[in-house]
């Protein structure tokens, strides 16, 4: 066993513990864990190829769900205890400064493999053809800036960007503060009811919704609910998603989004509200502000963090909005937004290169982004 | 109840009260309507809106047969294994690499680690729209010829969540006593054995936390398993996409087959809530 050293490590423990031997390079364990890493990444990549060329072999899907999760966690400590092996085996100034990228080597990997190398090769394929086999030039960017359907889109994006997360933060603000003033029991069953549609996916959400949104001929029982209260008060039935006047088709689909995030902006924002001082709400009272003028002066501008935090993450996610789109119009009726367009381009046209150059348009539209949430970050560390 | 309201001197407010429980109950009449259509018949369905069954719960005839016909007719129930082989490796190997790193950027000082991170959170917002075109090339026959089968969704899932397991348990990890660390080193213990003896264990809760919420995502997910999956092994989400696109015949499935696909993500809602809650809470808010 070998210890760090440090400038934290008192100095007199240096003595103790350091037998000399150990901080010797050792070429055999070196070498064992080295061949112990190449046989053991070896191995992996041939179990899981054979999950994708042979699934037969494993009988069923359970067995190869099973061997997989077993092979994927167990071959990672294995993988984790051979590269520490041989960090350890090094001389012990190299293992020292080596150790930390040992740790992070296979996660970087990773994500440098399924979003890195991606994001270039995906910049390249947008300048080549419908099948990434030769370049042309800015023909994609130039097809996709002149389709009115690319523009059309980028208008119902910046649309649902500007009412969702916006919306969104809005009622989870109302929602935590009123819930605050609920008895416990009152409060943690609101809560979790209005919490739940988290656990719903896109997909079963628009489903939900198409029950409400449904249509039937006029004279017959309208069995979709908002057309049962639409004629209620005399009106005709609509089919709503195919309203493009004012907007409404895209407005109710922002509703299901909403419906499904709200529950996420609640439960932060409560969290952020519970957390906000007692006294700084008592010294207001006592100062005779009523409860309106509390929540305006004192609680949101200790909750304006929280409330950021909430409006960037529904607003990256509102960015890439697809699957309720996709599965309620698929763009028809005005209704399209860019992700859509993009899956259509790469799933139904085999257009790679004009999706490339429209996810790279995706990809400079969220650039901002990630500049705002390293500035945020390093605010916070700093803080904190 | 009337005593914790009482723990401030607050009076019952009766605004909150009224305002919530009708946004609960708007908030929850979606989904009732949901599960009330899928126990009818189609021209039960047909012939009066579902809040009419609810209002004559004994003269209505509730039936099983949607879910029957669903589970066998439409394959679901060959997707739902498919769903389980998918999101349960999907979301317990990413952990196992990202615990590692974030034990890195919490208890090690390197050269570089500022940046490594910054990268981390910059690929958070990056779209996973770009890895696409490249992965599709790179699994399918040109490529390692593996498309169509589990092991590319599992390694895009990974892969993709990979940056927020690592940054939801380093955050956690930063707020664990560094004192621990220190005196495991003073001990001679090598980072590995504090890693696995210490620092595992007690970010437990960080790692159920993730893990909730990877679970619900991965399970949830539509455009990876319908870009990356063949037919056969396709997910429950992919199956009630598709009965989504028919109309007419078999549309009766469709509510059944929607709450099929919303089972295990509300079981996992409703046992793992307090998890859920505090991977969202550690995740984007710090603490």
């Amino acid at each position: 066993m070998m210890s760090i050293q440090t400038s934290a490590v008192p100095a007199q423990r240096q003595q103790v513990t350091e037998p000399k031997q150990q901080q010797r390079f050792r070429p055999g364990r070196a070498g064992l864990a080295l061949l112990g890493m190449v046989a053991i990444v070896w191995l992996l990549a041939n179990l899981f190829l054979a999950f994708g060329y042979y699934p037969q072999w494993f009988g069923s899907k359970i067995v190869i769900a099973i061997v997989a999760l077993i092979a994927g966690v167990g071959g990672a400590a294995v993988l984790f205890t051979f590269l520490n092996m041989f960090v350890e085996a090094l001389p012990q100034r190299m293992s020292l400064s080596i150790i930390p990228y040992a740790f992070l080597l296979p996660a970087l990997a990773l994500v440098a493999l399924v979003l890195l190398y991606p994001a270039v090769q995906t910049i390249n394929y947008s300048f080549a053809n419908s099948d990434s086999t030769a370049y042309i030039g800015l023909q994609n960017y130039q097809t996709i800036f002149t389709d009115s359907e690319f523009w059309a889109s980028i208008v119902n994006n910046i649309l649902w960007l500007l009412v969702v997360p916006a919306v969104t933060v809005a009622i989870g603000v109302v929602v935590a503060v009123l819930a605050d003033k609920l008895s416990a029991t009152g409060e943690k069953t609101a809560k979790s009811l209005i919490f739940l549609p988290m656990a719903i996916s896109f997909v079963s959400a628009t489903a939900i919704w198409g029950l409400i949104y449904a249509y039937d001929n006029p004279g017959s029982p309208q069995t979709g609910l908002l057309n049962a209260i639409w004629t209620s008060f005399g009106g005709q039935p609509q089919t709503w998603l195919t309203i493009e006047t004012a907007k409404l088709n895209s407005l109710l689909l922002m509703v299901i989004l909403i419906w499904l995030q709200a529950g996420f902006s609640m439960i932060l924002l409560s969290a952020a509200i519970k957390g906000v001082p007692e006294d700084t709400i008592e010294a207001a009272r006592i100062d005779g502000a009523t409860e309106f003028q509390i929540f305006r002066k004192v609680v949101i501008p200790q909750v304006r963090g929280t409330m950021i935090t909430v409006f960037v993450t529904v607003f990256i996610l509102v960015l890439k909005i697809f699957d309720i789109v996709y599965v309620s119009t698929n763009g028809a009726y005005d209704t399209n937004v860019i992700a859509n367009l993009f899956f259509n381009k790469l799933f139904a046209a085999s257009e790679a290169g004009q999706a490339s150059a429209i996810v790279v348009v995706l990809l400079v539209a969220v650039s901002p982004l990630i500049w705002f949430q390293i500035r945020h970050f390093r605010e916070e560390e700093s803080a904190g | 109840m009337s005593r914790s309201l009482m723990r401030d001197g607050r009076p019952r407010s009766f605004v909150a009260i009224i305002t919530m429980v009708l946004l609960t109950i708007l908030w929850t009449i979606p989904t009732i309507g949901l599960l009330v259509t899928s126990f009818r018949s189609r021209d039960e369905a047909a012939a009066s809106g579902w809040w009419t069954a609810l209002a004559r719960p004994f003269t209505q005839d509730w039936t099983t047969a949607n879910y029957v016909g669903v589970w066998t007719g439409s394959d679901m129930g060959n997707a739902f294994l498919n769903s389980i082989a998918v999101a349960v490796p999907a979301t317990i190997i990413p952990i196992m690499f990202a615990a590692f790193a974030a034990y890195a950027f919490a208890f090690m000082s390197f050269p570089f680690k500022e940046l490594f991170f910054l990268i981390i959170i910059g690929v958070l917002v990056v779209p996973i729209q770009v890895a696409f075109t490249p992965m599709l090339n790179l699994l399918g026959p040109n490529g390692l010829g593996v498309s169509g089968q589990y092991i590319g969704v599992w390694l895009l899932h990974t892969g993709f969540g990979m940056p927020l397991c690592i940054y939801t348990l380093r955050n956690y990890m930063t707020t664990l006593p560094r004192s621990v660390v220190e005196s495991a080193k003073v001990d001679g213990c090598s980072h590995f054995q504090t890693f696995w003896r210490l620092i595992a264990p007690m970010s437990l809760p960080a790692i159920a936390a993730f893990a909730t919420l990877q679970f619900l995502w991965v399970w949830n997910d539509l455009l990876i398993a319908k870009l990356f999956l063949k037919q056969e092994n396709t997910t429950v989400i992919v199956q009630l996409q598709q009965l989504l696109g028919t109309q007419g015949q078999g549309q009766e499935l469709l509510t059944a087959g929607a709450f099929i696909t919303m089972l295990l993500p509300m079981i996992v809602f409703f046992s793992l809530q307090r998890f859920m809650v505090r991977g969202m809470t550690s995740g984007a808010v710090k603490g």
